[in-house]
């Protein structure tokens, strides 16, 4: 019959839900999540397995991270060197792991940072309204009209290139996709029963913005985090690719792309495996974060 | 009309944000921009007579003015390092970033609905996993990845598209598809997403009710509504496409604004910067106005304007 | 089949399969609309009469299916066809009005051209004008004022009692002889109730067509149908003729849906609730789906459930303690 169409992504019925009239906890979202979607919890495995061999990194890597050997440059991948030397004679297997340290780092951090920024900002804007709302979705506005490597490379140009300043520029730009949604959530959240029957009592505006009207933000925020720590991990290799990201001798995999792209024609594992690398994590956190939004934000909008 | 109206008006507010934001930011810089301009040998008085006849000894608020109005009148200062106009430099890049985009826009766009549909339509088996798979492959290969790979396959092994920019069409087809291949994914995506959504619209049921056959129900009813975000979507690529083009145009050597920019860091060429930044962003913002405009026409619950 | 029944439905059986178990949302139900009669289905949210129809008109949704059963529709049995097979019969000669005119209606496409739609889709030689035409027509007689003003409208331009409209001139534009009305009225205002009410009895009265109308609204049912069935947890628990079921309500159920319906003038007393909710069809009680809300029922009635048994000619009930007494005035 015709009900077969289009399985996937759907909300149960109203008949159904009401028959079978029970909700579920995150935990067991979390558990449903794993059985539909087998590959989202391997990718929260490879995930984890990353960040361990980035914690570590000295003790995994076979060889230093800056440990040059002019005797033995650009070799082949061999057992003593799995992926082979660049061309200062460095271990790429091991710069690759310490390299990861970075990596890893800059698309969590600023992530996290920009999710706090995003969340008081789209409170405050949603809850206050008016001028406010005004001033602060109007700055959203800007910082989502210029394109992001760009207004990266203004921040690098006016800091210069430092490991803070690229904290600085991935914030600046990731908070405002945040704020919006936390807005939205307020604006809805704020008319309802609850949050009138709290404010009617006295609670203070405060309380009900992160007691009431946060907690809701929460599986969104989840989300929207597994997602953007992707794209900040895009945006530092990229950044570092065009030489404007990490500075030498620090190594991240966006830079070892850069080092290694003069030899793409003569030894392409240089530039590539990292490329691999990258794409193997982004595609982890992508691949968790459409699990999670299918579990814990149904009706989320991309 | 009046709807559209309000939304250009509604974007100046945002417009003077941006280049007050990219006005401070990249004057907040220790050091005099005239230094760098002068290099190693300068004399006191040299820099006192040019930092004057660039209007730097002003107030911030006063150069900000002169800036932006300069900026309408289509002037962005002048470039540092190559004494020229930076709107002349701009227009001489921007028929290069044009066609990178738009080759590369049009890739996306009917790769990304095509196979959306196509997973769509397939839900959940073998075709659909197929094509979201390699959408998602698409979504998390960064940039300078496909457009490394590409160039690889191509142009080094198999020899049959050139390597860099020559000035003919070919030659972007590579760079096109390295920028493009990204954004397709995310429409695809996202034109999957929302032709599901939409088929649990009670509206299907009620034109399955009518007799309609499958095939017309998505045709007639369900993809015009799922278009809807798939729109919006796409001119929120057009940002990060244009960030995207920053960086195909260095792996293929493109003299187009992304370049422009980059050698701009490198040169320290702060009007030029300025300058592209702006301009990009101006087009982002014209983007999005472009998109709201489509919407309209697609869905006639916005164009009366309520 | 009996050639005076133009829809008849045996041993139904749809159920949602969902992660936690098999929900028999329909579990074995028998439904007879005769021809040029109003049927009602009755039952509160969640009881399976939406998905009852649904599975005549193969609409289901998924996790749910059709797991068994005989649906005989005019002598063609609908069951086993193919879904473009059934799509030529939806429509033309069976055609369905949902609960939510707000949504029900496609947003980006002008009213005039989706009814025109449903026409067009049935009679392939008919020309835009004179479908046109024939929708102005049925605009005019389902009660909408200016029709050829309306057809260039879209749905957010018009009000919900509009809209409905525009769903019934679709459902009747083929001159269907059997409409599904499921809760068409719900989701309006009382007077636009009555008006909706009121035109589908004078349309079945005109082309002679039958419609089985789905409430959960027993006044609803007393307005309009001619025989009525009482659903509750999937199955049906009470059938009888409109008159016979108001004046010899046999099952508790029936009883507590009739008590709870206000009535103007009547005591002052509260107004009778059924205590708690529709049982969780995973967890289905082993006697009578019924008996934990029932104020009747017995050590009896939690182990065993009844079949549907014929207490009087034409009224059936599915309890082992019907009741017998007359409706209190």
């Amino acid at each position: 019959m015709s009900s077969d169409i289009l399985k996937n992504d759907i909300r149960p019925d109203d008949e159904l839900s009401l028959q079978i009239g029970e909700r579920d906890g995150i935990r067991d979202k979390l558990k449903r999540m794993c059985r539909q979607n087998p590959l989202a919890a391997v990718s929260a495995i490879v995930i984890l397995i990353f960040i361990l061999m980035a914690i570590f990194a000295p003790i995994i890597a076979p060889y230093g991270e800056t440990e040059p050997d002019l005797l033995n440059r650009l070799q082949d991948p061999s057992l003593t060197h799995l992926l082979g030397t660049d061309e200062l004679g460095r271990d790429l297997f091991s710069r690759m792991l310490y390299g990861s340290r970075l990596s890893i780092t800059i698309g969590i951090l600023p992530s996290l940072i920009s999710l706090i920024i995003g969340v008081i900002a789209g409170l405050v804007a949603g809850y206050f309204g008016g001028w406010i709302d005004y001033v602060i979705m109007r700055i959203a506005d800007v910082m989502l009209s210029v394109p992001s490597l760009l207004l990266a490379m203004v921040v690098m140009y006016t800091l210069g290139t430092s490991t803070i300043n690229l904290f600085v520029a991935l914030t600046m730009t990731g908070w405002s996709s945040v704020a919006r949604v936390v807005r939205s959530h307020t604006l809805s959240i704020k008319e309802s029963e609850y949050v009138e029957a709290a404010r009617s009592i006295g609670v203070s505006k405060w309380k009900i913005m992160f007691r009431h009207i946060f907690p809701n933000c929460i599986p969104s925020l989840i989300v929207l985090f597994t997602l953007n720590v992707p794209s900040a991990i895009l945006s530092e290799s990229s950044l570092s690719f065009l030489g404007i990201g990490i500075k030498v001798p620090f190594a991240s995999w966006g830079l070892i792309v850069n080092q290694g792209r003069q030899f793409l024609f003569t030894q392409p594992w240089l530039c590539l495996a990292p490329c691999v690398a990258i794409m193997i994590i982004v595609l982890a956190f992508n691949f968790l974060g459409d699990g999670l939004r299918d579990v814990l934000d149904p009706y989320m909008q991309r | 009309m009046k709807y559209f109206l309000k939304r250009v008006i509604g974007t100046i507010p945002v417009l003077l944000g941006v280049v007050l934001l990219i006005f401070i930011m990249l004057r907040i810089i220790p050091g005099s921009p005239v230094l760098v301009m002068l290099g190693e040998h300068y004399d006191q008085e040299t820099i006192e007579r040019l930092t004057e006849l660039m209007g730097l000894d002003q107030p911030l608020l006063v150069q900000f003015f002169d800036y932006v109005k300069g900026a309408l009148m289509g002037d962005l200062g002048v470039s540092y390092r190559y004494q020229r106009p930076v709107a002349d430099m701009i227009m001489d890049a921007l028929p290069y970033t044009v066609k990178l985009a738009v080759m590369a826009a049009l890739f996306a766009w009917v790769m990304g609905l095509v196979s959306g549909i196509i997973a769509a339509v397939n839900n959940n088996n073998f075709i659909d996993r197929l094509f979201m798979g390699v959408s998602l492959l698409g979504v998390s290969m960064p940039i300078f990845m496909t457009s490394l790979v590409l160039q690889y396959i191509f142009s080094f092994k198999l020899g049959i598209l050139p390597m860099t920019e020559d000035g003919s069409m070919v030659s972007m087809i590579l760079p096109a598809i390295a920028l493009g291949w990204n954004s397709a994914g995310s429409v695809a995506r996202m034109t999957r997403s929302s032709l599901i959504e939409v088929m649990q619209a009670d509206y299907i049921d009620t034109a399955k009710a009518k007799g309609l056959l499958r095939g017309a129900v998505i045709m007639k009813h369900a993809l015009r509504n799922s278009l809807l975000p798939v729109v919006t979507m796409m001119a929120l690529q057009l940002s990060s496409m244009l960030s995207g083009a920053v960086i195909t145009e260095s792996v293929f050597a493109i003299p187009g604004i992304g370049r422009l920019a980059t050698e701009a860091i490198s040169n320290r060429d702060m009007p030029v910067l300025q300058g592209t930044v702006l301009f990009t962003t101006v087009i982002v913002i014209a983007g999005n106005l472009l998109a709201d405009m489509l919407y309209s026409v697609l869905d006639p619950r916005i164009r009366k304007g309520e | 089949m009996d050639d005076r029944n133009i829809l008849e439905i045996r041993g139904l059986r749809s159920y949602f399969f969902t992660e936690k178990g098999t929900v028999p949302a329909v579990d074995g139900v028998d439904i007879d609309v005769p021809k040029g009669s109003i049927v009602g289905l009755v039952g509160e949210s969640g009881c399976g009469k939406s998905m009852t129809v649904r599975s005549i008109m193969g609409l289901v949704k998924y996790p749910g299916r059709v797991v068994e059963g005989s649906m005989c529709f005019d002598g063609r049995e609908l069951s086993g066809l193919r879904e473009n097979e059934l799509r030529k019969i939806c429509g033309d000669d069976i055609s369905m009005i949902f609960q939510e005119p707000m949504t029900s209606l496609n947003p980006v496409m002008k009213v005039g051209k989706q009814v025109r739609e449903a026409l067009m889709i049935h009679d392939r030689s008919i020309s835009r004008a004179e479908a046109d035409k024939k929708v102005m027509e049925i605009f005019e007689k389902v009660g909408i004022p200016e029709p050829e003003k309306r057809l260039e409208c879209y749905p957010h331009q018009l009000s919900g009692g509009l809209r409905q409209r525009v769903m019934i001139a679709m459902a009747m534009i083929c001159r269907p002889k059997l409409l599904i009305a499921d809760e068409p009225t719900t989701a309006l205002d009382v007077t636009i109730e009555a008006q909706i009410l009121r035109l589908m009895k004078e349309l079945r009265d005109e082309t002679g067509m039958s419609v089985l109308l789905i409430t959960h609204n027993l006044g609803v049912v007393a307005e309009i149908c001619d025989y009525v069935y009482v659903m509750y947890a999937g199955r049906i628990v009470e059938q009888a003729e409109t008159f016979e079921l108001f004046d010899h309500t046999a099952h508790p159920y029936t009883r507590g849906l009739l008590d709870s319906i206000p009535r103007i003038g009547g005591s002052a007393e509260r107004l009778h609730t059924i205590p708690g909710v529709v049982p969780n069809l995973l967890h289905l009680p082993k006697g009578c789906a019924f008996c934990n809300r029932c104020g009747y029922a017995e050590e009896a009635c939690h182990k065993a459930g009844g079949e549907l048994m014929e207490i009087r000619p034409g009224h059936k009930v599915r309890c082992i303690k019907p009741l017998e007494t007359e409706v209190k005035a």
